[in-house]
């Protein structure tokens, strides 16, 4: 019905619903918002997918409570009963959670009383910390998503960008300030090289990225195995088990929220990345040509773009960045141990659910991998404050739920009857696979 | 079967699609449903399928009116489809595809009766005339046979009303005749065909009564007789120049040379032969041809996005070893044949594909840096000057019509000031006033001096525009004319006939002639074609695929 006509004369006179969009910006207007409510925003369904992943994770809290399973037992005797403790066993879960991320109550009112203020910070820097690889390696993920890619390698990447800055960090001695930069290059220098010879390799031969990123994070695992296995290379010398020695103490981030497991520089460092993959997709050619080469590769070819170094070019950036996450890792002063072979954890895959949960947005990535860092740093918390206690384990159902519910929109318009929107902003990081 | 919708309404939140729409078809009549794209011819058949509610309004089937709720109920009433894109299995054969649904099985435990399936396309397609091997498979058949499957599919399911929904925008115009053929073989047949075109031409040619729509609403019904000045104002709502009037072309230097440009095909041989032509400046080339003859090869050729051996000469310097950006660089525009794939990026907004191809250079960006402003400022004006209607540059291009995805494809390449345009199928799938407007802009490029080369399977557009015709046949350029020439004549040398060969063929049997002793054009040309190489043509493959002894192994 786009297809507005040059309105003959009687018509121009009525009003033409086709037309109403036709100011240049509808205001932000109450009227605005309730749209975008109930179409179903992307924003709006990434907070409903949160609250479904809430309440599904308190039906298992509750469930996993015997106390209240009993109590519900007795339901029709005592109904008040069930209904209170259901209440505050979720409560007291969900405050904790809450509590340590954000900010506890208790903690302003000690500090009326002679505390320390700093304490008031403490959960929000918690989150910082464990936020601060998840956003790297979720940028990592993201730009290559808008080029068109899936980096399932962002893990070996970082395996990459670990071994290179762990070993200038404990092998080489420099001034302080200098050796934290030549740390954090060498890890982005690491990470890219590997992400380079993905995109390399997909543009010269053909071979599709997902096959090569997740062959190559089992050579780069191994690799760490073996690095770690002779003194020659990784390993701490009078050491029998797989552990690199630590890093010397100029290579490390100093503090910015306060010692471990607190925020640190390498926070500031996923903020500047942050903004400068921001800046980058929107601001640059070189943004524009990795998006058009993601939206449309043909138009792209057509329109005189080289697809070929594009691939190259993001997959280097996508590499250095899951390069970085580990320089914040390895340079964060502890609590992890020098590089073992589990430095690597999870970070690389947790990067695609960050992506994934940020829409492939910088600033999306951003709120998303301090979403993932929150419930993290809450999670620790909450198993300490329960009884009987909720594991942790509780925090990573949450994710997955969160994800489970970004990743199908119509689920949740389902669930909360939205009216079905046009797009959904999904499409470019659901046809990943494609490439 | 007559088949009536009454005041048919179909809202979109505030956006009404079909508004009160009355439509009678009646037994053994070809009806044509004339309107711009976005009319809501779509949204009415849709209704009419069962895939939408209406929000008013009734259907009735031989005056009782009826509930159709699904497809299912459409298909019971006697309602068939033929969408604009095939609902096909191309990994299956023709007689599993048209069965497919409705499968026979014998022996009672699920064994499917391929000999019955067989047996019930043979049967069909020899009573109308719809030429298919029931044992080939749909993904190796052309585009026409492919459609001429889905009808068959849509009769098997003993269907009295046929939806053709844009059946030729696909087509080549010699397929188009073939499926006028079979049109007309269906109503003799007692069936009605619902025919749903914005071409005028064909529409006027092949219904029995025309109903037009504009803006959701029946504007008028008119018989075939209709002159086609009066049903394009009544399809877009104003008076409209169906041919762009143009001066003689005063051609000036050569301004684009190919000198024994080849290129090889996917599958081995080759699918551009030792092509030279010429194109002066200020001159139109209107390169006709059946779809499929190299015309893509020689675009993509000549832009550098497919490999290539021999020269290219712009403005006397070889550029056949520089890259696209290069050859855009170097002053050549761009129009690809399809819009949707190559021309545009639907999730980018109007502004961002405004500058697709310039998106690096002042003063769009400075280094790597963008200047957002500058982009915003020069797409509004962009919009403003070729007419493009969109509620804002922000808005993705996805959302705007053919038309206007083509304004703006249009609005990028001429106004970089370029030497040579080069614009494959320009107008395919728009409506009339896109047309218009669309020809009138490339007829302004000659006019400045452009040399222009046009790639068109559409033999209207190649009359209007060219100064000069190509015909491409299998990869070569059998020979040029001029646009005075007879459409016979054309036809022909579109079928492989020398310029020389198809004159002599057209004094001799005038089409109508032809058409008396039965014969298609493709089969009248092998007649005239060195070493009868009709027979390895993909139109001639399906003609001598009739009757029973074709579907024998």
């Amino acid at each position: 019905m786009s297809d507005q006509l040059t309105p003959a004369a009687p018509e121009a006179a009525k009003p033409d619903p086709a037309d109403d969009g036709g100011k240049p910006r509808p205001r932000l207007t109450g009227k605005v918002i309730i749209e975008a409510i109930l179409e179903g925003s992307p924003v709006v369904i990434t907070i409903l997918a949160v609250f479904m992943a809430l309440v599904i994770s308190a039906l298992l809290i509750v469930f996993s409570d015997n106390n209240v399973l009993h109590a519900w037992g007795d339901f029709f005797s005592a109904p008040g009963a069930a209904l209170a403790l259901t209440w505050h066993s979720i409560a007291t879960a969900y405050s904790a959670l809450f509590e340590g991320a954000i900010f506890s109550p208790a903690t302003i009112g000690a500090a009326f009383h002679g505390g320390s203020i700093a304490a008031i910070f403490y959960p929000l820097s918690l989150t910082a910390f464990e936020a601060t690889p998840l956003i790297l390696t979720g940028l990592s993920v993201a730009i290559a998503f808008r080029a068109g890619l899936f980096n399932i390698g962002a893990s070996g990447q970082f395996v990459g960008g670990a071994c290179v800055a762990a070993w200038i960090g404990f092998a080489v001695h420099l001034p302080v300030v200098i050796h934290i930069v030549a740390c954090v290059l060498g890890a982005l220098v690491g990470g890219a090289i590997l992400g380079w010879v993905v995109g390399e390799l997909k543009a010269r031969t053909g071979a599709h990225e997902v096959i090569i990123t997740i062959m190559l994070n089992y050579v780069m695992y191994n690799l760490l195995n073996f690095l770690l296995s002779s003194t020659n290379f990784l390993q701490q010398p009078g050491q029998s088990n797989q552990i690199a020695p630590p890093i010397q103490q100029n290579a490390i981030f100093p503090h910015v929220g306060g010692p471990p497991p607190q925020a640190n520089v390498g926070f500031l460092v996923a903020l500047a990345a942050v903004a400068g993959v921001a800046w980058l997709l929107s601001r640059s050619t070189i943004g524009f040509e990795f998006r058009t080469v993601g939206a449309n590769p043909r138009a792209a070819r057509s329109a005189g773009m080289s697809v070929e170094r594009s691939w190259a070019l993001v997959m280097l950036i996508s590499g250095g960045l899951a390069g970085l996450a580990a320089s914040t890792i390895i340079q964060g002063g502890g609590p992890p141990p020098p590089l073992n072979p589990n430095t690597y954890g999870t970070y690389g895959f947790d990067g695609i659910t960050v992506a994934l949960l940020g829409r492939a947005r910088p600033v999306g990535v951003l709120l998303a991998g301090l979403l993932f860092g929150a419930l993290q740093a809450g999670g620790t918390v909450m198993q300490a404050a329960t009884n009987p206690q909720v594991p942790v384990d509780i925090v990573e159902v949450i994710q997955g739920l969160i994800v489970l519910f970004v990743a199908a929109p119509p689920l949740i318009r389902a669930i909360f009857r939205l009216r079905a929107a046009r797009g959904t902003g999904m499409e470019a990081v659901a046809k990943g696979w494609n490439g | 079967m007559k088949l009536e919708l009454r005041g048919i309404t179909k809202r979109f939140g505030g956006l009404v699609a079909n508004d009160g729409i009355d439509l009678v078809v009646r037994p053994g009549e070809i009806k044509g449903l004339l309107g711009e794209n976005g009319a809501g011819k779509s949204t009415l058949m849709n209704v009419l399928y069962g895939l939408m509610q209406p929000d008013e309004g009734e259907i009735l089937v031989d005056d009782r009116p009826l509930r159709i709720r699904s497809p299912k109920d459409a298909i019971n009433a006697g309602i068939g489809m033929v969408h604009q894109h095939f609902m096909l299995v191309p990994v299956f054969t023709v007689a599993e595809n048209v069965t497919l649904g409705v499968e026979r099985t014998r022996l009672g435990f699920g064994l499917l009766d391929r000999r019955r399936a067989r047996k019930d396309v043979l049967e069909l397609s020899e009573r109308y005339g719809l030429a298919v091997n029931p044992d080939a498979y749909v993904g190796d058949l052309p585009v026409g046979v492919q459609q001429r499957v889905e009808i068959i599919k849509a009769l098997l399911r003993n269907a009295n009303v046929l939806v053709l929904d844009e059946p030729t925008a696909v087509l080549t115009p010699n397929e188009a005749e073939d499926l006028f053929r079979i049109m007309r073989e269906l109503r003799e047949g007692g069936r009605s065909i619902i025919f749903i075109s914005h071409k005028l031409k064909e529409v006027q040619k092949i219904a029995d009564s025309i109903t037009i729509i504009r803006r959701g609403k029946v504007v008028g019904e008119r018989p075939p007789s209709t002159s086609d000045t009066e049903l394009a104002a009544l399809m877009v709502g104003r008076s409209v120049q169906l041919r762009v009037s143009k001066d003689q072309a005063t051609p000036g230097e050569v301004r684009l040379a190919l000198k024994d440009l080849s290129v090889s095909a996917d599958h081995g041989g080759t699918a551009i032969e030792q092509m030279s032509f010429e194109v002066r400046g200020g001159e139109i080339l209107g390169i006709a041809g059946v779809q499929g003859n190299g015309q893509t090869e020689l675009c993509e050729a000549l832009m550098g996005l497919l490999p290539s051996t021999g020269g290219v000469l712009l403005d006397g310097k070889d550029i056949s070893h520089l890259s696209t950006k290069e050859r855009l660089r170097a002053g050549i525009g761009y129009i690809p044949e399809d819009r949707q794939e190559d021309g545009l990026v639907g999730d980018f907004s109007v502004a961002e594909n405004l500058i697709l191809d310039v998106f690096d250079r002042p003063p769009y960006a400075s280094g790597i840096s963008m200047d957002l402003n500058a982009i915003r400022n020069s797409a509004t004006t962009q919009v403003a000057d070729y007419d493009v209607r969109t509620t804002s540059v922000q808005t993705p291009a996805g959302t705007l019509s053919g038309g206007n995805q083509q304004k703006v494809i249009l609005a990028r390449e001429i106004s970089r000031n370029n030497t040579v345009l080069l614009a494959s199928q320009p107008t395919r799938g728009l409506d009339v006033g896109s047309i218009e407007f669309v020809h009138k802009q490339i007829v302004a490029q000659r006019d400045n001096g452009v040399a222009v080369v046009i790639v068109s399977s559409e033999l209207d557009e190649i009359y209007a525009l060219s100064d000069r015709i190509a015909v491409m046949y299998e990869g070569k350029i059998v020979g040029f004319c001029a646009p005075d020439i007879p459409e016979a004549e054309l036809g022909l040398m579109m079928a492989g006939a020398s310029a020389s060969a198809a004159h002599t063929v057209a004094e001799g049997q005038s089409p109508a002639d032809l058409a008396a002793a039965g014969l298609t054009t493709a089969e009248a040309v092998a007649d005239v074609l060195p070493g009868g190489s009709g027979g390895s043509s993909p139109r001639a493959d399906t003609v001598e695929l009739t009757g029973e002894e074709s579907g024998n192994e």
